[in-house]
């Protein structure tokens, strides 16, 4: 079986790498986190942006609420649980630059390398010969910035890769290419 | 990408259905058992049992029939003795209007009416139900005014299951149930003769195989496919020829049911099923009512005897499921069969297998008992959850039988390899090659630290977890779907990851908990490549052509 080269996608303007290098800690010679080689693609900055403005949404809603049941019900407690809620948010707001900037992916020659999570990181390789399905996601905000969402579907409900941030035509390139890719090294399940 | 999406075609839209040629060969030359017995894989549309409607809508039907005379209880008591009951003629019932207002004539016709209009029913129903098998896919068209026509690729089956339930079992019916890859998918043949089911599915599953009957000279010769495929067909015709030498004697209708390579004495069954947490909870249970009864709390058998018929049920369930269980391979993958008073038995073809976990309880460990399950495509979500479809592949057995299996399982791997590896996995893995978690996990997982770990040869990834529950996963490189690694906080600090293999859904997770952070890394990338290097040397969708040895280079599909 002979591989494609990857077809030209443009390269995003890559942050400084994140080296999360090997703290202050007992053992030194074991890294803290699970590295592998190569170079992270990844999801466009404008997406940071996207985010927070979901968030502020939310916080809308949620005030919205809170004083929809004061005028209506004249009680006092919503504004604690609007108070908690609104805190919750604030703090997702202020490490989402840092979540989204966590969020990477590598096209290797077989298979697909996905990660994201700061505190709670999680690193997926999915062979291309195994995605069953490329969705592509438009939100509403997201579609303001020309933004997309590819979701990867493949015969394991655990996989779940969702790739979010992609320019639209960046994402469009990347599922055709995908799609390419997987038929070509497609097999039985 | 998918290639499943063939359901609900409208019928027409896929080639003819290849006529049943028997010609050139006189009729007389083939021994009419033999005509009778392929007769249902001629590509010719077929019908199902006759009693299927009533088998199909039996449950409603007896739970109206129930409910009617649930209600004329009383009626019927005065019928048959008089007075006998507090029965009041005054009472106000349907009947009683009817018969009043004289409308008698008109209520029977009414019946006679409802009757007929059901039993039309029950007959076009059964007239539209049709099924057909080609060469290429197994085919259903169902529905009388909402016509469905599912259709499972011979490629895509992840196994055939046969199912005789008690009630269509008296009738000679069974269920044949071909599962797909995909959610839920299977397309299901209620209810086929019982005599029929079992040749049947040999000969879906050998069509399948890649091997064609037509070969043999025993079914219809294959259609001509658009101009391209002729090539491919006089290939595997080739192929298929000396494959066939191989599989005759098995073919043969005459040879007797391969012999189980396991047996489960009942004694070991009845033992192992009480030796389990339902027990544990029965006996909490009796704590409780003793100490109820002592402090004078009659009332406390209203709750104890319901639970206790409750689980008499539950054990009674489950020794008669797994009673007369069999497990054997035969050319078309392994048969697993099981159950005394409905029965069912499964056909799993070769590399149907997405995982298998060996696993013992503490309860077990005195008596040296395991079981099996395996994960397989094609079950619904309720099904994996709720441990339904038939995954437990040995409900109990010692560690010689739960290598037999294994061996059937994952094929070419000799059974005596395999119990001295598990048996060296399970109780000093650090002896057999295998990497262990280090030290410092123990604070997160301090009981089975020392036995966690995980080694990846021959195509085959192993995780060794547990000390309660011991349990040994076994992952086909070429049947893992994707492979992930996480990290919590804790986990960071103490340079720990877990390990995630991911499968089809089933009742098996295979993850790893806090291993080293180099030794996910390691185990990542290998894995990673590993998956890819396997499955390009998989071809175990048409597996008899594998077994012929001359597969054509390339991919199938």
């Amino acid at each position: 079986m002979t591989h494609q080269e990857n077809p030209a996608i443009p390269e995003l303007p890559v942050p400084e790498p994140v080296s999360e290098a090997v703290g202050l800690g007992a053992v030194v010679d074991v890294p803290r986190r699970v590295e592998v080689a190569g170079e992270w693609r990844r999801v466009s900055p404008k997406y940071i942006l996207v985010d927070l403005i979901g968030e502020a949404i939310f916080a809308l809603i949620v005030i919205a609420v809170a004083v929809l049941w004061a005028v209506l019900f004249e009680q006092t407690w919503q504004w604690w649980v609007m108070g908690a809620l609104l805190l919750v948010t604030a703090l997702g707001a202020a490490i989402t630059p840092r979540r989204i900037r966590s969020i990477g992916y590598q096209l290797r020659e077989d298979d697909l390398l996905f990660r994201r999570g700061i505190m709670w990181t999680r690193m997926v390789a999915v062979p291309y010969g195994r995605m069953q399905l490329i969705d592509i996601n438009r939100g509403p905000v997201a579609r303001a910035f020309g933004l997309a969402e590819l979701k990867f579907v493949t015969a394991s409900a655990a996989s779940a890769i969702v790739l979010p941030g992609l320019p639209e035509d960046e994402a469009e390139q990347l599922r055709d290419h995908l799609v390419t890719v997987a038929e070509s090294r497609r097999t039985g399940l | 990408m998918s290639g499943e999406q063939e359901a609900f075609l409208p019928h027409g839209a896929q080639g003819t259905p290849e006529r049943a040629s028997f010609a050139g060969q006189p009729e007389a030359q083939r021994p009419a058992e033999l005509r009778q017995r392929r007769s249902l894989t001629d590509g010719e549309w077929h019908r199902l049992h006759p009693a299927t409607p009533l088998l199909r809508g039996g449950i409603a039907f007896l739970a109206i029939a129930g409910f009617v005379i649930a209600n004329l209880r009383e009626r019927l008591v005065d019928l048959f003795l008089p007075r006998a009951g507090e029965y009041d003629p005054e009472d106000y019932d349907p009947i009683t209007y009817v018969w009043e207002h004289g409308y008698v004539g008109l209520a029977l016709l009414a019946i006679l009416v409802v009757l007929i209009v059901v039993m039309t029913g029950f007959y076009l129903s059964w007239r539209m139900h049709t099924f057909r098998v080609t060469d290429e896919a197994v085919e259903v068209r169902s529905g009388i005014l909402f016509r469905t026509h599912r259709k499972a690729k011979l490629d895509r089956i992840q196994g055939v299951g046969i199912s005789r339930p008690f009630l269509p079992r008296l009738f000679g019916a069974a269920k044949m149930d071909v599962s797909v890859a995909g959610q839920d998918a299977s397309v299901k043949l209620e209810y086929l003769f019982s005599r029929d089911a079992d040749d049947l599915r040999r000969d879906v599953l050998t069509l399948a195989s890649g091997v064609r009957l037509a070969e043999q000279g025993l079914a219809p010769t294959p259609a001509v496919g658009p101009g391209g495929i002729e090539n491919e067909a006089a290939l595997s015709r080739i192929v298929n020829e000396r494959v066939t030498e191989f599989l005759a004697p098995e073919l043969d209708p005459g040879t007797a049911p391969p012999e189980s390579v396991v047996r489960i004495p009942v004694g070991r069954l009845v033992a192992s099923t009480l030796l389990s947490l339902g027990t544990v909870f029965f006996l909490i249970l009796v704590v409780v009512m003793i100490v109820s009864l002592v402090n004078g709390q009659i009332w406390a058998l209203f709750w104890f005897v319901p639970s206790v018929i409750g689980i008499a049920s539950y054990f009674w369930s489950t020794i008669t499921k797994s009673l007369r269980y069999s497990i054997a391979g035969t050319p078309s993958g392994v048969r697993i069969g099981s159950g005394l008073f409905s029965t069912s038995n499964d056909t799993l073809p070769p590399g149907r297998v997405h995982a298998i976990e060996v696993s013992q309880s503490i309860l077990w460990r005195p008596f040296g008992w395991w079981q099996v399950k395996i994960n397989k495509a094609g079950l619904s979500v309720e099904a994996a959850a709720g441990g339904k479809g038939n995954t437990t592949v040995l409900p109990v057995g010692t560690l010689p039988d739960v290598a037999r299996v294994v061996e059937l399982m994952l094929g070419g791997v000799s059974s005596t390899a395999l119990h001295d590896e598990l048996d060296l996995a399970i109780r000093e893995p650090a002896r057999s090659g295998f990497v262990l978690a280090p030290r410092r996990s123990r604070w997160l997982n301090p009981l089975a630290w020392r036995r966690t770990g995980y080694t990846l040869h021959d195509d085959l990834l192993v995780f060794r977890k547990g000390v309660v529950w011991r349990k040994v996963d076994l992952l086909p490189l070429a049947r893992l779907v994707s492979f992930a690694v996480s990290q919590g906080p804790i986990e960071r600090m103490l340079r720990l990851a877990s390990a995630h293999a991911h499968t089809v859904l089933g009742p098996i997770t295979a993850t790893l908990p806090a291993i080293g952070t180099a030794e996910a890394a390691s185990l990542f990338e290998q894995v990673a490549e590993g998956i890819v290097v396997a499955t390009r040397a998989d071809h175990s969708h048409r597996w008899a052509q594998v077994a012929g040895g001359v597969m054509p280079a390339g991919d199938q599909s």
